[in-house]
């Protein structure tokens, strides 16, 4: 099975899913000759032409807008906004548009959309190209919020999210798209949305996690283990719908649960994990529902001392590993 | 319809249009301006909570929808289309069961406010109510018929004060440089809620900003029935043939305040007012059929009782349906229900969230 760069599996997905269905689209800032500031398009343009790869001015709000009329008159969009900081000029589109659409209308229209997002930080990207953003879209019924961790997942969430009927927010954390490499099957496999995955056996403490910070707490999971600890990780692969089961049947078996998210601390993702677990696996509960996540400053500051500062890496998680197990 | 109204008169000559159409839209005109009279007085007789009105706009709504073909074009209409939405197939059914957010309200099930209409069946896109958004709807509508080659054009309207927005700008520019078969209609009536367009607008007509987009942009009067069918038939017969989108504007006149919950003598004297009444589409439309002899005593009398036996039957059958079930209102979140997504603790049951599941 070859071993694929995580980039590498998605580019390849868009180009199977554009040959698979003439319905799929891109759009989006740089995506056509340049194929796109992180290549994640790179060839498309030059295979599918200009009616299919479209680069777009600089208008986030037109690339979803736009993108949800052509979901409702017969297309796929997968649209790209350059880098998941600049989304917010689309929020009005993804939340009370796109979000909306089928419950508004009873059904009467759906939005097929997928819009990918380079997200995070550990890159020197600063305030502005360095935020997870999955927090504001989550609260939203109606979106789908998909942040995937390997190259296979990429690949098998990816399709899944193009032939999703619903619109679909595909975060892919940009510090992975290189430095990420796994096996990749050519075969024409789906991962389907809403299903997390055990990617550590554990028994004394669950670790949830997604994205990068997936590969962190396996790494400070594998260190654990020497000190003794034994962890489960859950990586949750889809954030909404949220795969409930798999977390509650990890944390009612170790009975400790670690939530590690690189989003600012407050109100993030992993507070509402926080309170399903809280809600919901009560009894089974051995130590305070605990969070390592990203200090509470409005964006990653730039300074290689002050990212490190701010940045959730191993060492941190497992930090707080010892911290829950020896409670 | 008689041998004798197949006719066709110097006046529907002289815009390409038969007796019976012009007799057609004049219907459609008079009939939303009955249905639009008769939520107002629903909704002072406490039986709807809240209208909002087209009152001034339905001639260049008609004039301007006409041109397009229904089920194959599509439109991206406003709170005030409902003009819009008669001339592109609802009923008056259907509007109606909107304003009673009915369960079989074909708009959106009782789940918007009135005024939020849509029709899949008809290719009207749902309204929301942050304003603008539909804008860039329709442009990827437009966008999706060029690459899909199905020869349809997308057409959204708004009022003046919406145009403002920064969606039209990027919407507009995307269009523009591709020629989307697109046509943008704003229905300039002066006022956004009560800040009038001298407070909303750098220039005096939205139409100007066309020239920074490349694209033609008209301004007729939306009294004029007959002046707004004509720019929208250029206009949609320019998108069709691929030479990109057109702004029309149409300067109405808004009779009725914002909303129900609005107080527009706060904000308007009674002698403006009083001048906005003499700028009605409805009537300047009749006279002008009548004056050409298309629309005779005899069609006039049998069309105004066949609209009002319309709005009643409207009214009545709206009265009739039942409201949505609470057991429903977690469907169409997504395409498939989802069991992560809980329901409330006071469970699906109606009842005001007295009990839990199966309460009254």
């Amino acid at each position: 099975m070859p071993a694929k760069t995580f980039i590498e599996a998605i580019r390849e997905t868009i180009a199977d899913e554009m040959r698979r269905d003439e319905s799929v689209i891109v759009l989006g800032e740089d995506v056509g000759k340049k194929g796109g500031v992180f290549l994640a398009t790179d060839g498309l343009w030059a295979e599918f032409g200009d009616d299919r790869v479209i680069d777009t001015p600089l208008t986030e709000s037109m690339i979803i807008g736009a993108s949800i009329g052509a979901a409702v008159n017969g297309l796929r969009p997968i649209a790209e906004i350059q880098f998941a900081d600049f989304i917010h000029p689309a929020f009005n589109q993804l939340v009370s548009e796109a979000a909306r659409m089928r419950y508004r209308s009873n059904n009467g229209y759906g939005v097929p959309m997928t819009v990918r997002a380079p997200y995070g930080g550990g890159v020197h990207g600063a305030l502005y190209h360095s935020q997870s953003v999955e927090a504001f879209f989550t609260h939203v019924p109606g979106l789908k919020v998909v942040v995937p961790s390997t190259p296979y997942d990429a690949k098998g969430l990816l399709r899944s999210a193009v032939r999703d009927d619903d619109p679909v927010l595909f975060f892919e954390h940009k510090k992975m798209y290189r430095s990420v490499r796994g096996d990749v099957p050519d075969s024409d496999y789906t991962v389907p949305l809403g299903k997390a995955a055990v990617t550590r056996p554990g028994s004394k403490l669950t670790v949830i996690a997604y994205g990068l910070m997936a590969h962190y707490a396996l790494e400070a999971g594998d260190r654990a283990e020497e000190e003794g600890i034994s962890v489960e990780v859950v990586d949750l692969r889809t954030l909404r719908p949220l795969d409930k089961e798999t977390i509650l049947d990890s944390v009612r078996k170790t009975g400790k649960c670690l939530i590690v998210y690189e989003d600012n601390r407050f109100g993030g993702y992993g507070a509402e994990v926080a309170a399903i677990v809280g809600e919901e696996a009560f009894d089974y509960l051995d130590g305070p529902i605990t969070r390592i996540a990203g200090p509470d400053v409005p964006g990653v500051p730039y300074n290689h001392v002050l990212e490190e500062w701010f940045m959730v890496n191993p060492d941190k998680i497992l930090d707080g590993i010892r911290k829950l197990a020896a409670y | 319809m008689a041998v004798t109204d197949r006719k066709i008169t110097h006046l529907g000559e002289s815009v390409g249009l038969s007796d019976e159409q012009l007799i057609e839209m004049y219907r459609l005109a008079a009939l939303t301006r009955a249905l639009d009279e008769r939520m107002w007085v629903l909704n002072r007789a406490g039986r709807i909570p809240f209208v909002i009105s087209g009152q001034g706009h339905e001639g260049a709504q008609v004039g301007i929808t006409w041109p397009l073909e229904k089920g194959h074009d599509w439109i991206a209409p406003f709170y005030r289309s409902i003009a819009t939405c008669l001339t592109f197939g609802m009923s008056p059914r259907d509007i109606l069961t909107a304003q009673y957010a009915t369960a079989n309200d074909p708009s959106s099930g009782g789940r918007q406010m009135p005024g939020h209409y849509g029709s899949h069946e008809h290719n009207l896109v749902s309204v929301s109510s942050p304003v603008a958004t539909q804008l860039l709807h329709a442009v990827g509508i437009a966008l999706a018929a060029k690459i899909r080659k199905t020869g349809q054009v997308a057409m959204t309207t708004m009022g003046e004060g919406s145009s403002n927005q920064g969606d039209v700008h990027e919407g507009l520019n995307f269009a523009a440089i591709h020629k989307l078969p697109f046509v943008f209609v704003v229905e300039n009536n002066g006022y956004a809620i009560s800040v009038p367009s001298e407070k909303q607008l750098s220039v005096h007509d939205v139409a100007d900003r066309a020239a920074a987009y490349g694209i033609p942009g008209v301004v007729v009067d939306g009294v004029d029935v007959l002046a707004c069918y004509k720019a929208s038939k250029e206009a949609v017969d320019r998108a069709r043939r691929g030479d990109g989108p057109t702004l029309i504007e149409a300067k109405v006149t808004r009779l009725t305040a914002h909303s129900s919950d609005d107080q527009q003598t706060k904000y308007r004297t009674e002698e403006e007012l009083a001048a906005e009444k003499t700028h009605d589409p409805i009537p300047r439309f009749r006279e002008q059929l009548q004056d050409a002899g298309i629309l005779t005593d005899e069609i006039l009398s049998r069309l105004t009782t066949e609209i009002l036996a319309a709005v009643d039957d409207a009214t009545e059958y709206a009265e009739a349906q039942d409201d949505p079930d609470p057991s429903t209102a977690m469907r169409w979140v997504y395409a498939q229900d989802w069991p992560s997504e809980s329901p409330p603790a006071w469970g699906m049951g109606g009842g005001h969230g007295s009990g839990g599941e199966g309460g009254h």
